[in-house]
This record gives structure tokens, sequence and C-alpha cells, in this order.
């Protein structure tokens, strides 16, 4: 009785999660009347806008992580070893993107790096860039900050840090070849998720006028009709590699672990 | 001067974090030519933007609500159904990727199954002759956005409440039954007790997670839709209320909103992890 009541949860459930699936994968393939076809992935993989796009919003995803990485870890390794008092604040901090709306973030940058400002970061595009890799980078460190902290936990830092000291190490090589290489899936989950958020993020990249994947695909949506839906299985497909590779990271740490 | 390690990150999130949201804040009781003032915040209370918090509200309240018990019968079915465990892995990680997967795509997908030549709609129409049209059902609309919504919503529920779950005790449901309580005197007066909490607060959160989106709104009902984010995206762009401190006003009114749902969340939180110890 408990086990059909439970099933059919579970299927209605799935019903619901597959009926968009199916209906944006069948909607990709109708292009061309009358038969199957991958005519709008043609279309859409073909167009200069979106390789343009797509691999400006990848190339934003690298440094968002790259500075996201850069900014977290010595952070989290510094209140692990001598701040332990600081890290609910910390913590609560790296929360508040959560609690901010990102338009509102957003709209708090335009108003305060504009071009008449002491700090003009919407001046030159160069600018603009870095300004929205901050706002991705706000964007990601609730999950960046926690994947490393709890990253940071299964690991003894002070002593690794002693250890490393009477050694001769220094801060930037403790933290590059001690801590770094300890906490790398941990890092790298991150890493996945931040890849994730980035690639198809909106808000931001269209309030600051950046030609990113985001914006683009809602132009897309706004003047087509299959294209989009290829444009969806290609997004889909691409949050399903990430989630993946995070798990497969962990999954094979787990499986050093276990054989060390 | 070990705070002194924290700098960097410090003036980070202060210039890219706090000061934005303060400058916001501080802007919504700023008067035009300087100098404190309320107008902004009462001139918020007008017809048109009395509704766009409505309808949003709503919308937030149905695709939470809806979210909490959907996800919380799929994720007690999997933790308590007895099922074999091949279920659990896979519906876990597909979780994680549907509540990741928000934004343009998603009213894509929608668009292309309950859109009015979608999927689902045509199949409808032609097999069974259900037009949902003329009943007055339209993807463009309140109950689209809140179905489109549950989408990230479901999956987010079942990865919050799951540990929630795991962590009933198989003691506390033999200790009721040795004490003669049947299955539904279980559930009111032990099970849903400590769950409570959990669910409560992971509402709030889901609440706080639709009203705050933007990109999924805009892409599935361009501007046709009057809600808080696609207003005050119109605003940014191009200042619609004719009043820029409206616009202040009109963000400092959703961070108050999520402001309140999130802090519900925490509260709530610390008060369901007493149980899991």
């Amino acid at each position: 009785m408990t086990r059909i009541a439970a099933w059919g949860a579970i299927a209605l459930g799935m019903l619901y999660f597959l009926m968009p699936l199916v209906g944006m994968a069948e909607f990709s393939l109708k292009m061309r009347r009358g038969v199957y076809s991958l005519d709008a992935y043609a279309r859409v993989l073909g167009d200069p806008k979106f390789q343009e796009t797509f691999g400006y919003s990848v190339v934003m995803a690298i440094f968002t992580i790259l500075f996201g990485v850069l900014l977290v870890v010595p952070t989290a390794y510094w209140v692990r070893l001598k701040l332990p008092g600081a890290r609910p604040y910390i913590e609560f901090v790296t929360l508040l993107p959560l609690v901010i709306p990102a338009i509102v973030v957003v709209f708090g940058y335009i108003r305060l790096y504009n071009t008449s400002s002491w700090l003009p970061l919407t001046g030159t595009a160069m600018g603009t860039n870095i300004l929205l890799m901050f706002g991705y980078t706000t964007l990601a460190l609730p999950y960046m900050y926690r994947a490393v902290d709890t990253g940071l936990r299964t690991i003894d830092v002070a002593t690794m840090t002693e250890a490393a000291q009477s050694l001769g190490a220094g801060w930037i090589t403790i933290l590059a070849r001690i801590i770094l290489p300890n906490v790398l899936v941990a890092v790298l989950s991150g890493a996945f998720l931040t890849f994730a958020i980035v690639i198809g993020e909106f808000t931001m990249a269209a309030l600051l006028n950046r030609p990113a994947f985001g914006p683009y695909m809602q132009l897309l949506g706004a003047n087509r009709a299959y294209e989009p839906a290829a444009l969806a299985v290609i997004a889909f497909a691409i949050t399903w590699a990430c989630m993946g590779l995070i798990q497969l990271v962990t999954r094979l740490s787990k499986h050093d672990r276990a054989r060390n | 001067m070990h705070w002194l390690g924290l700098v960097p990150f410090l003036t980070f999130v202060t210039l890219f974090l706090i000061l934005p949201t303060l400058y916001i804040v501080v802007g919504a009781f700023r008067a035009q030519g300087g100098g404190f003032t309320l107008d902004n915040i009462t001139g918020l209370n007008t017809a048109s933007i009395r509704s766009a918090y409505w309808v949003s509200i709503k919308i937030s309240l149905a695709s939470a609500s809806l979210g909490c018990l959907v996800g919380f019968c799929m994720a007690a079915a999997m933790t308590l159904g007895d099922l074999p465990k091949f279920v659990r892995g896979p519906l876990l990680t597909f979780s994680g990727v549907a509540s990741n997967f928000a934004g343009v795509p998603l009213a894509f997908a929608f668009l292309a199954t309950l859109g009015p030549i979608g999927l689902v709609t045509v199949f409808l129409r032609t097999n069974l002759g259900i037009d949902l049209r003329a009943m007055g059902f339209n993807i463009l609309s309140f109950w689209g956005l809140t179905i489109t919504y549950l989408f990230f919503q479901i999956p987010l529920m079942i990865l919050i409440i799951t540990p929630a779950l795991d962590g009933l005790k198989r003691e506390w449901r033999e200790a009721a039954a040795i004490l003669g309580a049947t299955g539904p005197q279980y559930w009111r007066m032990v099970a849903f007790p400590i769950l409570f909490p959990s669910i409560l607060g992971t509402m709030a959160l889901l609440f706080a997670n639709s009203f705050g989106a933007v990109a999924t709104a805009i892409a599935l009902t361009g501007s046709s839709l009057n809600i808080v984010p696609i207003l005050l995206f119109a605003q940014i762009r191009g200042d619609v209320l004719g009043n820029p401190y409206l616009g202040y006003a009109l963000a400092f009114g959703m961070i108050i909103v999520t402001g309140i749902a999130n802090t519900i969340y925490i509260v709530l939180r610390a008060r369901s992890e007493r149980w899991q110890k």
C-alpha cells in the first residue's frame, strides 16, 4: 500500500519533469516541415552571434572561477586557521547574495560605478567586463565558500601549516602547494557550479549591456520559433554535464581516500 | 593583526555587494535634491505598483506552497516509501540539475511544451479534444508562470527536506507504535511537528527564490505580465516610472520581501536542527 503510493508520487513527479524536457527536445527537431531534423541546431550552432556570445560567457565563467578561487580559498583558510570566531559572520556575508536579488545588486553597480563616479568601471568595455565578473563572483560566493569551507573541515589545517612552516614554506607556497591540492575536489565542485550559473546568467549581463549568452538566448526567444528550443536543449545538456562532473570528482576523491 | 588576512575579502564584499545594496536602500529615502524623505516609499502606493507586488507575492506563494507539497511527497516517497535503492541516487542527482536549470532556457522548454503550439497543448487538442486555450489557460499568465517555477522549486524542496526526513529516527516510530499510536497518529503527533520548522523554513526560501526570479519571467512573458522583477528591470533600462528614486524604492521593497522570507528560513532552520544531532 505504502509502496504503491510511493511509486505513484515519484511517477507523477517525474511525469511533470519529463514533460517540458520531451517538449523542448521534440520542438527543437521540428523546424523542417513534416520530418524531424537537426536544422534548428545547425542554424543555432552556425550563427556567428551564438559563437561570439557563447565564447564570451565561457571566458567570463573561467575568469569568475579563477577570481573566486583566489578570493575564497585564502579567506576560508585564514578564517579556519586564525579567526575561527569570525566564521559565522563571514559565512553570513557569503550567504547575502541569496538574500539580495541579483537585479538589485546590479542596479547598485550601475549607479555606483557609472562614468561620473569615483570608480568609472562602466565607462569602458573592459571595465564593464570586470564589473560583470565581480557580479558573477558574488552570485557564486555562497556555493563557492560553502564548498571550500566543507573541504577544509576534512583536513587538519593547523598541523599542515605548521609542518610546512617548519620546512620553511611561505604563505603562498602553503596555499598553492598544501591547501589548494587538498581541497581541490571542493574547489572543482564549486567551479562547475559557478560555470553552470555564469553560462546562462541573464539579468546582470543584460543590464550591463554585455554580449553574453543569456541575453542572446532571450533575444532569440523573442524573435524565433524553433531555435530557442534547440538552445534550451543545449543549455540543459551543459547544466547536466556540470552536475555530472561534480559527482564524478566527488566519487573519484572518495575512491582515492578509501584506497589510501 | 590576524584580521589583516581578511582585508581582500572584506574589500571585495564591501565594494561589490554591500555598498551597491546600501546605495539602493539609501536612495529609496533620498529626496530629488538630497535630504531625507518618505515620498519615494509612499510613491509606491499606486494601483499598478501595488498590483505588481500583489501578483508577485501570489505567484511566489503559489509556487512555494505547491513546490513544498509536491517536493515533500516525492522526498517522503523516496526516503520512507520502501522503494528500491536505485531510485534515490538518480532522483537526487536530477534534483541537483533541475534546481539549477532556471532562467531563459527553462522558459523556452515550457513554451515548447505548454505554449500555443507546444507538445502537450497540441496533443491534448488533437487526441483528447481538450483545448487548453478555450479553457482559459495561457502560459503567459499567473498559472503559466507558477507551473514553470515549479520546475526549480520542487527539486530544491527535495534537496533540502531529504536530510530532515532521513533524520526521522526509527526509534521514534517504534516508541509511538509501542504506546499504541496508529500510522496517522504518529505522523500528526510526532513526525510532522518535528518536520514542521524545516517545511515552513524551506517554503520561505522557495518564496524568496521565485520572488527574485527575473530571467525566467522575462523570457517567458516579455513584459506582458506586471510583476515586480519585470517592472524593476524595465525601470533600470528606461525609467518607465518616470522617477529614478521610485526605482530605488521598488528595489528596496524587493529586498524587504526577500529579506523577511530569508530571515524566517534561517530562524526555522536553526530550530529544526535541534533534532538532527
